[in-house]
């Protein structure tokens, strides 16, 4: 077994684009679940109206990059609201029903072979990250540093996407962090905890609502975006209701309404599904776990997924860094 | 609720009079190209029909069956050439406009129609106006309500379950789906593995999935109400439970597409407008029955008229001696098996694949809203609005965007009635 190469992929995925795009997508799934008891199922939509957003203004509209992200942004805003006018005012299985339903809609719309010529149906759309890579400050090469005999080595296009996705999560912790010291954060989770009493205040808890509902589809499409310019491709069944999913379970691994928990979770998460996949296709290919083959590997690490989510459900739904006071879970 | 078990028993008569209708349903997978192929509306059977692709290496050759149709799956997206062997029309026909080859661009995970409108010979475009240019529309419309009716009652079936559990326990159920496709992969174990006879299996299948159903409560979500995990916890639990049975069944079952060793390919009977294979009527009228069955149970028998009441109102209906526990566990085991004829209903009209309940878990979800989530008879007329919707839908839209109008129907609804079309005010909170 090849222990260099797992260690290596493994050390290499607790900073990776994916860990970096679902840290996103989970940080806004923290403000609207976290904070705001909001159970948004629809984040994947975000992410995926983000991404075609920019593909298609740069691709198929050939417009300049930074148009492109500004419709991505508008397009995230626009379904927030269209998602919230009908669902923020009822009741949290609804809201969940409700988004699921509409990032399902706009999955089926963007791989439909009707909309092929702007969304460019099941293979997506590609060609729209020269843009963003020609603001590439490294000049090519491989960059890194060998820890012990583990050598850890990005390349430079792999560099800046990352180096961006963690300065959007930097910004991203700061603002969560300042809006919940805030009297505004506040309402938030006065909102979490009990609607009734917040409305007999005279707070506006629709308002509330649906300004969480966009701020954190707004955080959650930068995750779109970072897929599309790292993957320099957007795919319809990439924003599939398993992904928003995945998020759900890194916002409760990490703790949910913890400004870092979002982040530590992703990063627990696909370090362990990174090990796991590469320690068992390593001990499958080497012959040690005989009843196996090498593509009943991928299922098993969703299997996991699966099982650690229910388990940290009912024994630890606080995550690792969460207050077991502060989780909504019981409904209202 | 009395009205509305009225309304519903007579709407479900109804239906027993129309008991027809095949089985596209769902969200089928499919990728590949097919066609139907009619002469002044009769099905002409036994014309060849040659797929290569666009370079001209062949694919398939195949034949229409008695339908007419014919299809051929391929396995990569791109390019086609299909040509139709004109010396094996029937004498009279030939193919309108002349060209008897098509190109045509297949998408990954779409079917794309290959049309070849076939004319009498001689007789060009003249004849067949009076049978085609005015009743397509109705025999289209037809085929597609029984189409959709089918359908209707599997996501009934699987509805039943699904509200009645939320109905009693709070519970929405995100794993639903994976009993559905859970009753479908026991059957092909049975039917496929140990060669057991399709009606057997599927008996089996159900017996077993009840079983199941009853385990799950007894010893998961029955332990998890005891421990007073709260409904949105027990939400996102179910997520869980969906993620880890959908790729348990992916490691044991596979990530392809297979199909029962029996009746997978009948020929069809027309009936009026309507050309089915006969298995579609056998299924319908068996889920007509199990609904009824259920109906009536709920109505007459002391166990559905305590599930009712502990739907109603738990506490209440504790307090006045019903063992809430017990009804609870005898809807499980109910929804367990039932959703598991829903699975082997569904695989029997389309493919099994793994993510079969997945993709039919939203249209459940539709179903069960639009008729008010937690009534059982709310759920059986929504679901079957949904089906009909999806696949008359189909007469408008593209097929491949029938769910997408049945989900924005669900939106729409949440937003002027709420509580759906059976529930009542208060549900919504």
């Amino acid at each position: 077994m090849d222990w260099i190469t797992i260690i290596s992929t493994t050390l290499k995925s607790a900073v990776g684009v994916e860990t970096v795009l679902y840290g996103l997508a989970a940080i806004g799934i923290n403000i609207h679940f976290g904070y705001t008891g909001l159970l948004n199922f629809g984040q994947a939509a975000f992410m995926g109206v983000a991404g075609y957003g920019l593909a298609v203004t740069v691709a198929v509209m050939n417009l300049p990059f930074w148009l492109g992200i500004l419709v991505g942004l508008g397009a995230a805003v626009l379904l927030a609201v269209l998602l919230g006018i009908p669902t923020l005012q009822l009741r949290a299985d609804y809201l969940a029903i409700v988004t699921i339903a509409a990032a399902e809609i706009v999955r089926l719309i963007f791989r439909s072979v009707a909309f092929k010529d702007v969304f460019g149906g099941s293979d997506g759309q590609r060609g729209f990250s020269d843009g963003f890579y020609a603001l590439n400050p490294f000049p090519e090469g491989d960059y890194g540093f060998n820890l012990g005999p583990v050598p850890i080595f990005f390349n430079h296009r792999l560099l800046w996407v990352l180096l961006v996705g963690w300065l959007l999560i930097a910004v991203c912790c700061g603002i969560v962090y300042l809006l919940m010291k805030s009297p505004w954060g506040r309402v938030l989770k006065a909102i979490r905890e009990d609607e009734d009493a917040v409305r007999s205040l005279g707070k506006n808890v629709f308002s509330y609502k649906m300004q969480s509902l966009v701020l954190g589809g707004v955080i959650g499409c930068l995750g779109g975006f970072v897929y599309g310019l790292a993957f320099a491709s957007v795919q319809p069944d990439i924003f599939g209701t398993e992904t928003t999913f995945y998020c759900y379970t890194i916002v409760i691994l990490g703790g949910a309404a913890r400004v870092l928990g979002p982040v530590i979770g992703s990063m627990i998460f696909w370090v362990l599904l990174v090990l796991v996949y590469g320690v068992l296709s390593e001990a499958v290919a080497a012959g040690y776990i005989p009843f196996m083959t090498s593509i009943q590997v991928g299922p098993v690490r969703y299997i996991l997924v699966g099982l650690g989510l229910i388990l940290l459900l009912v024994f630890r739904p606080q995550g690792i860094f969460g207050d077991k006071r502060e989780i909504a879970i019981d409904a209202r | 609720m009395r009205r509305a078990v009225i309304a519903f028993t007579a709407f479900l008569g109804g239906l027993v009079f129309l008991l027809a209708g095949p089985a596209h349903a769902g969200p089928a997978e499919c990728q590949g190209l097919k066609g139907t192929l009619k002469l002044q509306g009769q099905p002409v059977n036994g014309v060849k029909i040659a797929v290569t692709t666009e370079g001209g290496q062949p694919v398939k050759e195949v034949a229409t069956n008695a339908q007419g149709a014919w299809d051929v799956q391929v396995d990569k997206p791109g390019k086609y050439k299909v040509t139709l062997d004109v010396s094996s029309l029937p004498q009279n026909a030939e193919v309108r406009g002349g060209t008897n080859v098509r190109t045509l661009t297949v998408y990954e995970g779409n079917c794309s129609a290959v049309l070849f409108a076939l004319q009498p010979k001689g007789a060009p475009g003249q004849q067949q106006n009076a049978s085609a240019e005015e009743s397509p529309f109705w025999t289209q419309f037809a085929q597609l309500t029984f189409e959709g009716i089918n359908l209707g009652l599997i996501i009934a079936l699987a509805a039943l379950g699904l509200s009645l559990v939320y109905g009693t326990t709070g519970l929405t159920n995100f794993a639903h789906g994976e009993l559905v496709t859970l009753g479908a992969i026991l059957a092909y174990a049975f039917n496929v593995g140990m060669g057991l006879h399709l009606i057997p299996a599927a008996v089996i299948a159900v017996i077993v999935a009840a079983a199941l159903g009853y385990a799950q409560d007894r010893f998961f979500w029955g332990q998890l109400r005891r421990r007073g995990t709260g409904t949105i916890a027990m939400m996102i639990i179910s997520i869980g439970v969906a993620l880890f049975l959908r790729y348990v069944f992916l490691l044991f079952f596979g990530g392809q597409n297979e199909a029962f060793a029996q009746y997978t390919a009948q020929p069809g009977v027309q009936i009026g407008p309507i050309s089915a294979a006969p298995k579609n009527f056998v299924a319908m009228a068996v889920e007509l029955v199990v609904l009824i069955v259920v109906g009536v149970a709920l109505l007459r028998t002391r166990t559905g008229k305590a599930a009712r009441a502990v739907a109603d109102n738990p506490a209440l209906a504790a307090s006045s001696g019903i063992n809430v526990d017990r009804v609870i566990r005898i809807i499980w085991t109910l929804g367990g098996g039932v959703a598991a004829l829903a699975g082997v209903m569904l695989g029997l009209s389309q493919n099994l694949k793994y993510t079969m309940g997945q993709d039919i878990l939203l249209l459940i979800f539709a179903g069960v809203t639009l008729g008010g989530l937690g009534t059982a008879f709310g759920a059986l007329v929504g679901s079957i609005v949904v089906g009909l919707f999806i696949q008359v839908s189909t007469l408008w839209v593209p097929p491949e965007l029938k769910s997408v109008g049945a989900l924005a129907v669900l939106i729409i609804v949440l937003l002027v009635r709420p509580q759906g079309i059976l529930g009542r005010r208060e549900r919504i909170g």
